[in-house]
């Protein structure tokens, strides 16, 4: 009777956006009167951040502190289309659609600072507290409130922007698979130290080192949350989850939390995570989508390490101890 | 069997109601008294989202009859933040980042209320206890004990300033070795 | 600082990365914290408008039957049903995938007609006064069914004489442009096995997977004072779901308007279309407020789980470790109807064969039709089980070779300018150095030449 230490890897990539395309998301954004810009959207928040990420790009696009930046989202009378928050494109379309509205009003908010300070707009650039002014001068410039009210009460101009972000669909080539199926890639490596108890079956994972490159970190605690709560989802999904225990026979399956079994707060493992940065040419600052890859390495990197530990070769998930113990037996000889 | 009216004190203030046979305290809270912090995310009792703290003991609202706690003090987070300002347990739970869909939390900060009332220094292995009967999907939990322990350490007046709060649950050394 | 923060090594791909940003790379907090944090966020059963009735769903309980007779008069009777709806009360008891953009197949009822084809199936619709009620009515409601055959394993599926599950297709995969599979060519695996030092073959599989969002899907739908209908809804994708439920509905797309994008936890669960519909029916049939929310049992085996996959890989491989061939036959179990897992199979053969350059490559990717739950999206879909299999595969040929796993990825990893085997060029590849640094990170030593490699040269190759 022992407890088995091993360790294990996997390596992976994970497309970003709607397989094959063709998944458009729109944004609106426009100034109110004193300066807040709000960006319309119809996207959901599934936890993943969306809301906060949005007014980031438009915070950076326009120049202006994030606490300018309100975002209105999602109701399908006031929001323009977006295809929704799946396949790891909520940040890379909805971001892009942001950034492009973002542009357009601050193209008019430049336009507008240009005839108040009296100046050509190319000669303008805003300094992220509120100021628009003039390069290299401390003397002309103007705080976007003021400016909010002048565009509207003085030029009768409407600081705003329209975005969409549209990846063209491709078709696949029904006899070679020929298709155009990303935006990008992002990449992932996971090492996972385990514990076999050979007594029980039981595998239990010490810890769990990610890394990751995606593009950019646009929000890097919200990135680590998406990491390190996937890595969570792999490692349950490896030892515990299924609604089938016994598939392809339909019985036993679980009704509630007593039976779908999930690692608790006792049973994670200490993660590691590193990020990387290959800005993606067509993401938002760069950034890649993450949200559905992070459960994914930890789980082939979890059965690499038990067979490390104790030569079971694991071919079916989840990896429960009833199969562990039976690769175990079929070692010794016992099956 | 007749309504009845049920008292109880909620988050302080004295409540009367009328209630059917058999009406579940969640059901009460979120329909009659409209306190929807609290999340039915199973009803039947597996999951913690609806967990309020009855007399100040953590207690799953879903499966509570509400006639069997007349009288009592229920507690849930609408009663938390005093005067709209966070308590300790809130702020920590905003610093470090550990809410993300949002749906477990109201459960989680009314266990970790419940747990620091009675415990101030809590170990790791205490909050992971305490919290064990609250599904969270999207964090992997480790988040949501930091910041209770966060929180703990806010309360009694430590600074929490440079606290990394990665405390490992064993030394990496000795996991790795073989 | 509190938090736990994942470092970023800025190292790799120095020369690609701006840095001059003000807002983006920075920790900005989430603006829903507060709102999570003090209960005051609003999810759409925190929604409670006056006369709200509730809606619950007799199923079916048997895994593939004719359905010779529904006796409703039972359920009818007890004290606060309002009304019961059937497939006959849905204008177009269709459910669709997108329609609008040209996906299909119409392949599944909202509500069965004359067949159920899974356990749990939805047969009908009971709207009532109060949860109580509505559940008691649904208990109440009597089937007759005349058992059919049943099949549960994709491959079973596809062996001849197996049950016919779905008629609309009328075997039992999908059919993509005549093919009865989705297919990937690239070179001449079949030659590679030829010149391979060494040919692996393995077979991996998985059962399906609960989402288990901790808030279960649902909506509620109210009636308005211009006549049309407000749902509130946790679904993942709010458009998606308007035109889905005015098609179903037959009116026009502006009569809905959805309130939504505040969602207690989705992972793919909430993209199927398939509370709202029926809400919708039972609000306009009564004019009333109407709430349709799944319980855990429902979300745990009725709604559409991750596919259940079974993956085989044969590999040809060279003394050095260079796999020149490989061949994925993958199952992909879509349960009793298509739902997403067409896209789903189409998306895992497009994944294939992981990120490595094999200049041979042959998938054929079934989506196969079973008498269970239909399954649909789930975070990572068409790719999760893949790279279960995938990875797992390649830690057994480095074991077989006797060579280190790490340098075996290394060595077949995609580089930029690769050709993949979907015939798109890489560009953007950084599987090298997320390997390198992991084995940084864990203390693992590669060899000079190994650490020298890099997605964007050939060096070392």
């Amino acid at each position: 009777m022992a407890k088995l230490r091993g360790r294990g890897y996997a390596s992976v990539n994970y497309p970003t956006g709607m397989n094959l395309g063709g998944d458009p998301s729109q944004a609106l954004i426009h100034s109110t009167t004193t300066g807040t810009f709000v960006i319309t959207l119809s996207s959901v928040d599934l936890g993943q951040g969306i809301k906060t990420i949005a007014a980031q790009c438009a915070a950076e696009t326009l120049g202006l502190p994030i606490e300018n930046v309100l975002v209105d989202t999602a109701d399908t009378d006031t929001g323009p289309h977006c295809m929704g928050t799946f396949a790891s494109r909520g940040t890379h379309r909805v971001g892009n659609a942001v950034i492009m509205a973002a542009a357009e009003a601050r193209g008019v908010m430049l336009e507008v600072a240009a005839e108040e300070l009296e100046v050509d707009a190319a000669d303008l650039e805003t300094d992220g507290t509120g100021l628009i002014k003039l390069k290299g001068s401390d003397e002309k410039s103007i705080h976007i409130t003021d400016l909010a009210l002048a565009a509207h009460f003085k030029h009768g101009r409407t600081i705003s922007g329209r975005g969409i972000f549209l990846k063209e669909p491709s078709t696949p080539v029904p006899e070679t698979g020929e298709m155009d199926p990303d935006s990008c890639q992002a990449h992932a490596c996971t090492a996972a130290f385990v514990e076999v108890d050979d007594e029980t079956g039981v595998v239990e994972v010490l810890e769990l080192y990610n890394v990751y490159e995606i593009g950019r970190a646009l929000n890097p605690a919200m990135a680590t949350q998406q990491v390190e709560g996937g890595a969570w989802m792999g490692l349950s999904h490896a030892l515990f989850e299924t609604t089938e225990p016994y598939y392809p026979r339909r019985d036993h399956g679980p009704r509630d939390f007593a039976e779908y079994l999930m690692p608790g707060p006792a049973d994670i493992p200490v993660q590691h995570s590193l990020f990387l940065e290959r800005p993606a040419g067509n993401g938002p600052y760069g950034a890649k989508g993450i949200g559905e890859m992070t459960a994914n390495a930890p789980i082939p990197a979890i059965a690499n390490a038990v067979f490390d530990a104790c030569g079971v070769r694991l071919t079916a998930m989840p990896f429960t101890p009833e199969r562990v113990l039976r690769g175990l037996d079929a070692l010794r000889g016992n099956a | 069997m007749p309504s009845q009216i049920v008292s109880l004190v909620v988050n302080g203030e004295p409540r009367e109601f009328i209630a059917r046979p058999g009406v579940t305290l969640l059901a009460v809270l979120r329909e009659a008294l409209g306190l929807t912090a609290a999340k039915r995310g199973c009803a039947q009792g597996s999951c913690g989202t609806c967990t309020v703290l009855v007399d100040d003991r953590p207690a799953p609202a879903c499966l509570i009859a509400v006639e069997t706690v007349a009288d009592c003090s229920v507690r849930t987070l609408e009663g938390v933040a005093v005067g709209g300002n966070l308590d300790e347990v809130q702020s920590s739970f905003v610093d470090n980042f550990a809410t993300q869909c949002g749906f477990c939390t109201a459960g989680m900060i009314m266990v970790a209320e419940a747990l620091l009332d009675r415990d101030p220094d809590p170990s790791e292995e205490d909050v992971a206890e305490a919290i064990s009967g609250n599904v969270c999907r999207c964090t992997g939990y480790r988040p949501i004990m930091i910041a209770i322990l966060d929180a703990a350490r806010r309360r009694r007046g430590e600074s929490v300033e440079g606290i990394e709060g990665t405390a490992p649950a064993r030394p990496a050394e000795e996991a790795v070795s073989r | 600082m509190t938090y736990r923060l994942a470092p970023i090594d800025k190292s790799p791909f120095a020369a690609e990365r701006e840095d001059d940003f003000t807002v983006i790379g920075s920790v900005v907090q989430r603006s829903d914290a507060r709102g999570h944090v003090t209960g005051r966020t609003e999810f759409f059963e925190d929604v409670a408008p006056p006369g709200l009735l509730h809606l619950k769903m007799h199923r079916s309980a048997r895994h593939h039957a004719r359905i010779r007779g529904v006796d409703l008069t039972e359920a009818l009777a007890v004290p606060g049903v309002v009304r019961i709806l059937t497939h006959a009360d849905i204008p177009n008891n269709l459910y669709t995938p997108l329609k609008l953009i040209g996906v299909e197949p119409d392949d599944e009822p909202i509500l069965a007609v004359d067949k159920v084809r899974y356990l749990g199936e939805p047969i009908c619709a009971v709207v009532a006064e109060s949860e109580a009620a509505a559940l008691e009515g649904a208990a109440r409601v009597r089937v007759d069914y005349e058992d059919l055959p049943a099949v549960f394993d994709v491959e079973e599926a596809l062996a001849e004489g197996a049950p016919l599950v779905n008629e609309y297709h009328g075997r039992n995969f999908f059919t993509y442009e005549g093919h009865h599979c989705r297919r990937i060519r690239f070179g001449d695996v079949e030659k590679a096995f030829g010149q391979a030092d060494h040919v692996f073959e393995w077979r991996y599989e998985s059962a399906p997977i609960e989402q288990a969002p901790t808030e279960t899907t649902g909506c509620v739908v109210i009636p308005q004072a211009d006549g049309r209908l407000r749902i509130h809804s946790d679904t993942q994708a709010c458009f998606f779901t308007l035109d889905n439920t005015a098609l179903i509905l037959g009116v026009p797309f502006n009569k809905l308007r959805i309130v939504g994008g505040t969602v207690g936890g989705g992972f793919g669960g909430k993209v199927d279309v398939i509370v709202e519909p029926v809400a919708c029916v039972a609000a306009m049939m009564t004019d009333r407020p109407v709430k349709f929310v799944y319980n855990r049992y429902e979300e745990m085996q009725v709604s559409s789980p991750r596919a259940a996959e079974r993956i085989y890989i044969k590999d040809a491989v060279m003394n050095d470790g260079r796999i020149i061939g490989r061949k994925v036959t993958l199952y992909v179990d879509s349960g009793a109807y298509a739902r997403h897992t067409p896209y789903g199979t189409t998306k895992a053969a497009a994944h294939m064969p992981g990120p490595y350059s094999i200049p041979n490559v042959w998938a054929d990717c079934h989506c196969v039709f079973t008498n269970r739950t239909p399954s649909s999206a789930m975070r990572g879909f068409g790719v999760t089980i893949g790279d279960f299999a995938l990875e797992s595969q390649m830690d057994r040929v480095a074991r077989a070779l006797s060579m280190d796993p790490l340098q075996l990825r290394l060595l077949n990893a995609y580089r930029d300018g690769d050709l993949k085997a979907h015939r798109k060029v890489a560009e953007g590849t950084a599987l090298v150095e997320v390997v390198q640094k992991a084995a940084e990170m864990v203390g693992h030593e590669l060899p000079e030449a190994y650490r020298r490699m890099s997605s964007t040269t050939r060096e070392g190759l």
